[in-house]
């Protein structure tokens, strides 16, 4: 047969992707690349953490230089397959899945590089760098996709791997957290599949940009609230949100304390993210619709958080709970949905992964040098090491939300938003949880650094001088403080962000440049 | 079609849902299981049902001339299917290894990681 030319131009993208394209997807492609790499020289365990912090910082520096980009340019698409969207794979990068993919892996480099001391030579026999790697891709895959069933795709890359870090040593405690972390969120994922079902069938299309162009249209026609409501409940049981989060407290505790600050950090997140892209981007009006049910979840997920850290005398299970009452203070921005409100969220969540993260490692140093989690043995480090305190103190100002640390400004923006709102209420559901925030991390602090115990002769000897452990908290408590202290470029990227999920025009018209109606 | 389809979908649901509100683990998989199942047959139901129109497009043509069947619910579900059936040979390692290490597949006896009648933490010094 003759070789037919036939003009694909109006089906195919034709441009080769340029250099700064891949940017778009490199964030992903390198942490894949680097797992890839890691199985590969699965047995040669010494090379894991170098190859593991080395293609951590590689992909550090292109969510630095995609955001850059993004923030002089607006958002960035690469379209897989080279078929045009809505048909082809978008990865769509804008203002808030940049800077959280960024945030997200630069706690993911001191997590490894915490590794170097958590991790021992059976925990890199077992895997856990290549484990940590396909996390993180997935996790950045999540933040960047343009496509709903992608993001679906992504969620369970993330959670497989985030079950092979969690089962990391097998003991009791892990299998049972491990069981009920699987099985709840695979439900949460499955539910999540669901909803995209149902979107499916209403919208034809799942490109989130072809979406929010074409959800005016179908406003009286599909049933969009109880499809909102679906996808509420699957990334609600995602964030650990008040009625479904049984799941977090029961297994956070449970994994090395390096594990435990990753998921701490930056799992939750990824449900908050995925939240404010379907429920403020897509379906503004049924988020309004649901505001209500949304800001009573927020109220209760903060306050019955921290009324479970209350009381808990395992500092890591406390935390957890710390974990749970941060995601309903950024449900509290979902619900208000004005551009402050959600301004405050995204600003919350770069402090939360950051500050989350931190006190997971601090957990771990003051077990390193105090021997124990737990509040009733943990006395007297303060004589033990100064440096400890000072950083504790920090990291408890910054979660309880009080200056001079990253906590403030978000919580400041938060409860603006909400009396400038008229929900007066949830701003003072807001400073209850500070307050209560404040007296239980001020009792860990008291009762761990300030008690003075009589030490048994002979205990004093044990004291380690845990390096990396100190290295790896400075490094987080440098962005906690600057978040505090000079909080304006932060404010302005979250801004940015805040805007981009308003008014979605920009990000749909970087996925369709022409305007084109299919 | 579609209206006997989604009453299976319906029932799929139901017995996935009663089966993980059980107490016992293995049952609690089977729900998993189902309701993936369910899942897989919502997507290829929304996806609209044509009969016997594979989406083949002739030689010489540059698109099928009639209606086809719907291709990309087929893709979803595979997608679906394989990371379903992954996730389930995890999970049943998982609570095989969890049922021997902990003597009990009932989730109310599951306590280890969250022990029952914890002391309160220390009140004061």
């Amino acid at each position: 047969m003759a070789a037919e030319t036939v003009d694909i131009s109006h089906a195919m993208v034709m441009a080769p992707a340029t250099a700064g394209d891949w940017l778009v997807v490199a964030p992903v492609a390198i942490p894949i690349l680097f797992g890839a790499l890691l199985l590969m020289v699965r047995h040669e365990t010494r090379l894991h953490s170098g190859l593991a912090i080395g293609g951590l910082l590689m992909t550090l520096a292109t969510n630095i230089g995609l955001l850059a980009r993004i923030l002089n340019e607006g958002p960035q698409v690469m379209t897989m397959g080279r078929w045009l969207p809505p048909f082809g794979i978008s990865f769509t990068a804008d203002a808030l899945g940049a800077s959280l993919a960024l945030v997200a892996t630069l706690v993911a480099c001191v997590c490894a590089f915490y590794g170097l001391k958590d991790i021992g030579a059976t925990g890199r026999r077992y895997g856990f760098y290549p484990f940590m790697l396909l996390m993180m891709a997935g996790v950045g895959g999540s933040f960047l996709t343009g496509d709903i069933f992608n993001l679906y795709v992504w969620f369970e890359v993330f959670v497989i791997s985030s079950f092979g870090m969690l089962i990391l040593g097998s003991t009791h405690q892990q299998l049972d957290g491990a069981t009920k972390y699987a099985i709840l969120n695979l439900v949460g994922t499955t539910l999540f599949l669901t909803a995209t079902a149902f979107l499916y069938g209403i919208f034809g299309t799942l490109n989130m940009a072809d979406i929010a162009r074409k959800a005016d249209a179908m406003r009286e026609t599909g049933p969009l609230v109880t499809l909102t409501m679906l996808y509420l409940l699957a990334f609600g049981m995602k964030a650990a949100a008040f009625p479904v989060n049984f799941w977090l407290p029961a297994s956070y505790h449970t994994p090395r304390i390096v594990t435990a600050a990753l998921f701490g950090g930056v799992l939750t997140k990824v449900g908050v993210y995925a939240l404010l892209r379907v429920l403020v981007m897509l379906f503004p009006d049924e988020r309004q619709v649901l505001s209500g049910v949304i800001a009573w979840v927020a109220a209760a997920t903060m306050i019955l958080g921290i009324m479970g850290a209350l009381a808990q005398s395992d500092i890591r299970r406390m935390l957890g709970f710390v974990v749970i009452s941060g995601v309903g203070v950024m449900m509290a921005g979902l619900a208000l949905g004005t551009e402050e409100g959600l301004t405050g969220t995204v600003l919350y969540a770069f402090h939360s992964v950051l500050a989350m993260t931190a006190l997971y490692l601090l957990a771990g140093v003051m077990n390193e040098i105090g021997g124990s989690y737990s509040l009733h043995d943990l006395s007297g480090l303060y004589r033990k090491s100064p440096l400890i305190a000072a950083l504790a103190l920090l990291l408890v100002l910054a979660v309880a939300g009080l200056p001079p640390a990253s906590g403030l400004w978000p919580k400041v923006l938060l409860v603006r938003a909400s009396i400038d709102a008229g929900q007066p209420w949830l701003s003072f559901a807001i400073l209850l949880t500070g307050f209560l925030t404040t007296v239980a991390l001020g009792r860990v602090y008291i009762l761990a650094i300030w008690r003075q115990k009589e030490a048994p002769a002979g205990e004093a000897a044990a004291a380690a001088s845990p390096r990396i452990g100190y290295a790896a908290l400075v490094i987080l408590t440098v962005p906690v403080l600057l978040l505090g202290i000079y909080p304006d470029p932060f404010i302005r990227i979250a801004a940015a962000a805040a805007t981009g999920l308003i008014d979605s025009s920009a990000y749909v018209g970087a996925v369709f440049p022409m305007g084109v109606q299919p | 079609m579609e209206a006997i389809l989604s009453f299976f979908v319906a029932i799929f649901f139901a017995v996935s849902i009663y089966l993980m509100l059980s107490k016992h683990i293995i049952r609690i998989l089977l729900g998993v299981s189902i309701f993936g199942n369910a899942v897989n047959l919502t997507i290829f139901t929304v996806g609209r049902v044509v009969r016997e129109v594979p989406p083949i497009i002739p030689e010489a043509l540059q698109m099928p001339d009639t209606i086809t069947a719907n291709p990309l619910p087929q893709a979803l579900i595979l997608t679906a299917i394989v990371i379903s059936f992954s996730f389930f040979a995890f999970l049943l390692v998982l609570a095989f290894r969890a049922y021997q290490e902990l003597g009990t597949d009932d989730t109310d006896g599951m306590r280890v990681a969250e022990p029952e009648g914890e002391p309160l933490p220390p009140l004061g010094y």
